[in-house]
This record gives C-alpha cells, sequence and structure tokens, in this order.
C-alpha cells in the first residue's frame, strides 16, 4: 500500500509537488468513480481524495454540490464509499476519505476509521472538524493507523494554525482562500504566505486546495507548496462531457497538464 | 444577561450545554466566530450597549409586550387558565425583531457593513431587513425557493425595506439549505459580513447570542404573570423550531422548578407519514449546522427533509440548548400536527379576534391539550410568538377561504 509518507518522500526526492486529486464516490456513477479516479492516477496524480457525499456540504461550492447531490439520488452509502476506496487504493494511489464529520459520528469513529484501513484508505481530511472537538477521530484514526489532516485557512492566527497542525498526520491541507470550493481565474495571493506561516509550525507537508484548475496554476502552488489538491476543475469536466468516457479522457488530459504543472 | 437557572446556565467555554453545541465548521470560519464570541462579551457587560439595545426594544421593537387573557380559548382547555404572551405585537410582527436588534448593534460593534441571514417563514429576514435598514447596514438574505413561494408576502417585505433576497435551489430548497448557502457567503465574505443568525441553532457563539437576546420575552412574562395572577404559571409552551422563542420564555423559569416547560413540534402529517419536524423527539444526536444536537437523519448521518404547514418549524435540526434541556428533563417535547395546529389557528381566531402565526398555533394546541391534562386550576403561559398575516395564503388555501 502506498503511505501519504512514501509519496511526499518521493516528490521531494524529484523536486516537485504532489498533485491530489479530488471526486466524490458514486460519481459519475457506481463503478465509474474508480474508473475516473484510476484515469487521474494514470495521468499523475499521486494521491486521490475520495469524497463522502453529505447531504449538508457547508464548504462546497456549485460544481461538487452538484456532483455529490447526484451521487446520493444514485444512493450512494458509505459501504459504496469503501469500495470506491478499495478499488482506488488498488491502482497504487495513495487514497484518502474526504468527509464532513457527521457520517463519521453516525456511522461511529472507530468503526469508520477500521472500515477505511480494511479497504486501503490512508486517512481522511475533515473539513468541518476543529481540533477543539477532534479527539476521538484522532484516537480512532492513531488506532486504525490512517492519517488525519485537517484545514488552515488565511484568516488561521498562528495559535490557530499550531492547534490544527497539532492534530495532522500526513500533510496540512492550506485553504488558499476565503471561499468554498470551486476553479477560479487565479490562485489567491493569501496560499503562499499561508504556506510559510504553517511551514513556520509544522516538517509536515502542506498542500494547497480551493481554486486551482490548470496546469499553469498547478506550477505556480507547486512553486511554494508540497502538494496541488485539484477537485472541482475535474468535476466541471465530467459534468460537461456527453458520456463517462469522454470525462474520463477530458479529466485524464487536465491532469497530465497539471501533473506537468507540478514537475517545472 | 447571564442564565439565572441550575440549567440552561451559559454553556462552558467551548459553547457546549453538555454534550450539545460547540463548533462544527470550517476552519476558515473560526476566527471570525472568536471576534464575534469576544465582542459579544464585551458588550454584554457594557452599560452603553445594553443601554441602547433595551432603548430600541422599548422604542421601536415596541417592547413590553403584554399578556393576554384568553377565556373564550381557555373553555376548550378543560377550563385552565391560558395566558398569552404577545409576541405578535411586536414590530414586525414576531419574537424574531429582538434578536435581530441585538446582533445589529453587535455588527456596528464588529465594524461590519454588511449583514447575511436565512430565513424560512420569512420573519427572521423580514426583521433583519428591518434592523439593517434602521442601522444603515447592506443586507442580503437566503431564503429556499420552496419558501419564497409560500411566503411570497415577506419576500416582497424584505425588498421593500431594501434587502437583497437570494432564493436557494439547492436541495430541499427550504430553512436549512437556506442556511447552508448562508454560511457558504460568510465563509466567503466574512471580512465585510456579519452572519446574522436567526435562531439558537448552529456554532457557538450563536445559541448563547441568539438565546439571551430572546430571553427579554421570559423576563417580562415571569414578571407580568405575576402581577396578574399572583404567582408563577403551571407550565408555559412554546413552539420548537430552531428554538428562539422557546428558549426565550423558557430561559426565566428555569430556576423554577414548579413551573414545567413544554417545547411543541411539528408533527406535520404524523410521525408515521414520516413528513413532519420532530427533531427532538424522533431525531437522533448528530451534528448539523455547526453544532451537535438532535438531528433528523438517516442511519449514515444524511440529513432527512422535514415537513410543517409552517415555513417556521420546517428545520431538521433544532438549538443544543433545547437538546440540552430535553435530556436533562427539565423540559419536555412533543409533537403537533399540520391538522391540530389549525384547528388552533382558527379557535383562536373565532373566539378572541386573534390571528396568530402558524409556528406560535402549535404551541396553541399543545396548551389546549395541557389544560385538560393539569386541570381547572392551571394556569398556562403561552408564547404566542409571531401573528399570523404572513400565513393567510398557507390558511387561504388549508381552509379554502
Amino acid at each position: 500500500m502506498t503511505t501519504l509518507q512514501t509519496v511526499f518522500a518521493k516528490a521531494k526526492a524529484d523536486n516537485r509537488a504532489a498533485l491530489v486529486g479530488y471526486l466524490p464516490a458514486g460519481f459519475p456513477s457506481k463503478g465509474g468513480d474508480v474508473a475516473a479516479a484510476a484515469a487521474l492516477v494514470e495521468a499523475g496524480c499521486d494521491v486521490i481524495e475520495i469524497g463522502l457525499p453529505y447531504s449538508d456540504p457547508l464548504m462546497d461550492g456549485p460544481t461538487i454540490q452538484d456532483a455529490v447531490h447526484r451521487s446520493l439520488v444514485n444512493g450512494t452509502r458509505i459501504a459504496d464509499v469503501l469500495r470506491t476506496v478499495e478499488g482506488v487504493a488498488a491502482t497504487g494511489a495513495a487514497t484518502l476519505v474526504m468527509t464532513y464529520w457527521n457520517p463519521i459520528d453516525k456511522y461511529g469513529a472507530e468503526r469508520f476509521a477500521r472500515d477505511l484501513a480494511d479497504a486501503g484508505g490512508v486517512g481522511t481530511i475533515t473539513p468541518d472538524l476543529t481540533p477543539e472537538e477532534s479527539e476521538p477521530w484522532r484516537a480512532a484514526s492513531a488506532s486504525a493507523g490512517i492519517d488525519t489532516v485537517f484545514l488552515v485557512a488565511p484568516s488561521s492566527t498562528e495559535q490557530r494554525i499550531k492547534a490544527v497542525v497539532d492534530c495532522c498526520t500526513g500533510f496540512v491541507y492550506a485553504a488558499s482562500l476565503m471561499g468554498v470550493t470551486g476553479a477560479r481565474e487565479s490562485v489567491n495571493v493569501a496560499a503562499e504566505g499561508l504556506v510559510e506561516r504553517t511551514r513556520a509550525h509544522t516538517d509536515l507537508p502542506v498542500c494547497v486546495g480551493l481554486g486551482v484548475g490548470t496546469g499553469a496554476q498547478a506550477a505556480e502552488v507547486a512553486a511554494y507548496a508540497d502538494g496541488v489538491i485539484v477537485g472541482s476543475a475535474f468535476i466541471r469536466r465530467i459534468l460537461d462531457a456527453s458520456d463517462e468516457a469522454e470525462g474520463r479522457a477530458s479529466i485524464a488530459t487536465l491532469a497530465r497538464d497539471m501533473a506537468s504543472g507540478v514537475r517545472r | 444577561m447571564a442564565g439565572n437557572g441550575p440549567l440552561g446556565d451559559d454553556p462552558d467555554v467551548h459553547g457546549k450545554f453538555g454534550i450539545f453545541g460547540g463548533r462544527f465548521v470550517p476552519e476558515a470560519l473560526i476566527p471570525a466566530l472568536d471576534e464575534v464570541a469576544a465582542v459579544y462579551e464585551k458588550a454584554k457587560n457594557d452599560p452603553e450597549f445594553l443601554r441602547e439595545f433595551d432603548h430600541l426594544l422599548r422604542t421601536y421593537a415596541g417592547r413590553p409586550t403584554t399578556l393576554t387573557d384568553v377565556p373564550r380559548f381557555s373553555e376548550q382547555a378543560g377550563g385552565a387558565r391560558i395566558v398569552l404572551k404577545r409576541e405578535d405585537l411586536t414590530h414586525t410582527g414576531a419574537h424574531k425583531i429582538n434578536n435581530v436588534l441585538g446582533q445589529a448593534l453587535l455588527t456596528k460593534r464588529l465594524g461590519k457593513k454588511r449583514v447575511i441571514a436565512e430565513t424560512g417563514a420569512g420573519q427572521h429576514g423580514v426583521a433583519t431587513a428591518t434592523a439593517a435598514a434602521l442601522l444603515g447596514l447592506e443586507c442580503v438574505i437566503y431564503m429556499g425557493a420552496v419558501d419564497c413561494e409560500r411566503q411570497a408576502l415577506n419576500v416582497a417585505r424584505m425588498k421593500l425595506l431594501g434587502a437583497t433576497v437570494v432564493p436557494v435551489t439547492n436541495g430541499s430548497q427550504t430553512l436549512k439549505d437556506a442556511i447552508n448557502e448562508a454560511f457558504r457567503d460568510w465563509v466567503t465574505n466574512v471580512d465585510s459580513t456579519h452572519y446574522l443568525f436567526g435562531t439558537i441553532a448552529g456554532p457557538h457563539p450563536f445559541p448563547e447570542i441568539v438565546r439571551d437576546f430572546a430571553r427579554i420575552i421570559g423576563v417580562e412574562a415571569r414578571r407580568q404573570i405575576q402581577e396578574l395572577t399572583g404567582g408563577l404559571p403551571d407550565a408555559v409552551c412554546a413552539a420548537v423550531g430552531g428554538g428562539s422563542n422557546a428558549i426565550g420564555i423558557f430561559h426565566a423559569f428555569l430556576g423554577d422548578e414548579g413551573v414545567q416547560l413544554h417545547g411543541y413540534e411539528a408533527a406535520g402529517r404524523g410521525l408515521e407519514s414520516g413528513e413532519h419536524a420532530l427533531t427532538l423527539t424522533a431525531g437522533s444526536i448528530g451534528v448539523l449546522h455547526g453544532s451537535r444536537t438532535y438531528v433528523l437523519q438517516d442511519d449514515e448521518g444524511q440529513t432527512i427533509e422535514s415537513h410543517s404547514i409552517s415555513a417556521g418549524l420546517d428545520y431538521p435540526g433544532v438549538g443544543p440548548e433545547h437538546a440540552w434541556l430535553k435530556d436533562s428533563g427539565r423540559a419536555t417535547y412533543h409533537g403537533v400536527t399540520d391538522d391540530a395546529a389549525m384547528a388552533a389557528f382558527s379557535l383562536l381566531a373565532r373566539t378572541e379576534g386573534i390571528i396568530p402565526a402558524i409556528e406560535s398555533s402549535h404551541a396553541l394546541a399543545g396548551a389546549l391539550e395541557l389544560g385538560r391534562e393539569l386541570g381547572p386550576e392551571a394556569t398556562i403561559l403561552v408564547n404566542l410568538s409571531g401573528r399570523g398575516d404572513k400565513d393567510m395564503g398557507t390558511a387561504m388555501k388549508y381552509f379554502n377561504l
């Protein structure tokens, strides 16, 4: 199994940033999700985040909301998410689950951590779990041997950044801007400063997400971050494609562009 | 403004009422929540702020609101004496005005010039638009597209008051989705914007702030009922959606052990139908909109859409303090169906000449039943949280008027 530690060590040895791709489980369809993620891995993504579809995604913009809604309407359940993780992990990519807290809370923290590890998942990203509320999840994750990734934001004070990074293993997710998910015309200038501020508190890799949509932007972010996270730009291409095969081809093209971007 | 009873006092430093409350939000919002909490902490101990708030309540909102005996209505309650706390008589016609005036003053202290709010029935939206107009703040209201349709009058009022109303077309297109959209706006514009939260749900410190601004209802009512009857009531009744009007009247009575507290949720078309908003009665503990509380959710934590004939009660979550009061046993929560609420709505109109909000009608229906249980010697105080003008479209359809 590929771990986050091996991914980032290898990327560092290659003197480049890692490329992290996000897709929700059950999107564009059950089964089609693994094929889409595999296309991203084939095109150069090092890490895949599988989104656990949730009814009330507070931090997501319209593109991810649309994809997640379709997935839920198609009946995606946690068992499907775990099957997706298993399929994606089999491609050799380090595979994480990105999820809001309530589905884990309801499923049971220890049970979720164990089942995710059994499926080959290497950790989670939990965008609405704060350090103050994270202890049960960190304990369950440590016991199952999976990583925990939390977010820092441009608004975070030094004290908050320290509190967040102290809860992270694997890497730290730096939200590039104050806003929701979605590709944008430019990556916020706050991102670089946030990465610098975060590095002052940790030796963990720092990855930048929110708003990255092109190879040029990936290159720009890769110049100062350890990883570049892309989600909405891939999803937009799948939504715009006439069928799943075209969608896969389209995201593979974009992922190749991004993979080349993180190597510039 | 701190609490005055053994239960329901201020939450702990993490905003917890027992296991309920807290903060489950993106990290980007934490500094803003910290800032709101710090500014509020200072404001609530600042005589100048309290004087300004009190001045607005008296000269603008129309406080104190009166108590009204409703003897003809009470005849249907087995002779128990029902007394109404008349929040319908406030400016804009509902208890919501108390909280928005407080938070609008807070917005100025935060140095922000824009407020956003979510609204279900429209009352909080109208109240927010009103306070924004009064204090010269830019105002954007998020409202589910379904609610925009059933509360068209309130949409027009908000627009007239200068607010921008954004219909939300995601999910169930009701209050829950309007809250999601408002959070997204806040994450994006937090530097310039205060999220003027409308109920006692949401992340800390909103449940505490909204409660403190609403608790004037109970403070007045407790004094007034003693003047009227010479003692405390046997029970206090209020409708519960998010729970702000209920906590507003309950809070002053929490320390009065002899006073029963009854909250009434919307049972919609009945528990068995699955079309209801029985969060405390039939929900389970989870996290929604930044807070741990009771939630209508499936076995995997996906929120289940709620239903009520009242847009104001159509919410699958509830304030964490109510969750705490329920589990501690200090308050009891019941369901009232659409039909029972509409029967009470009609009865109060015909017997007393008061057209209540459909939200409040749930509490009225509950009080009728409670009166029959407690007997003719009992006095029951009901929070009439708002007036029914906004609900005339619903009433016209329901009664074929």
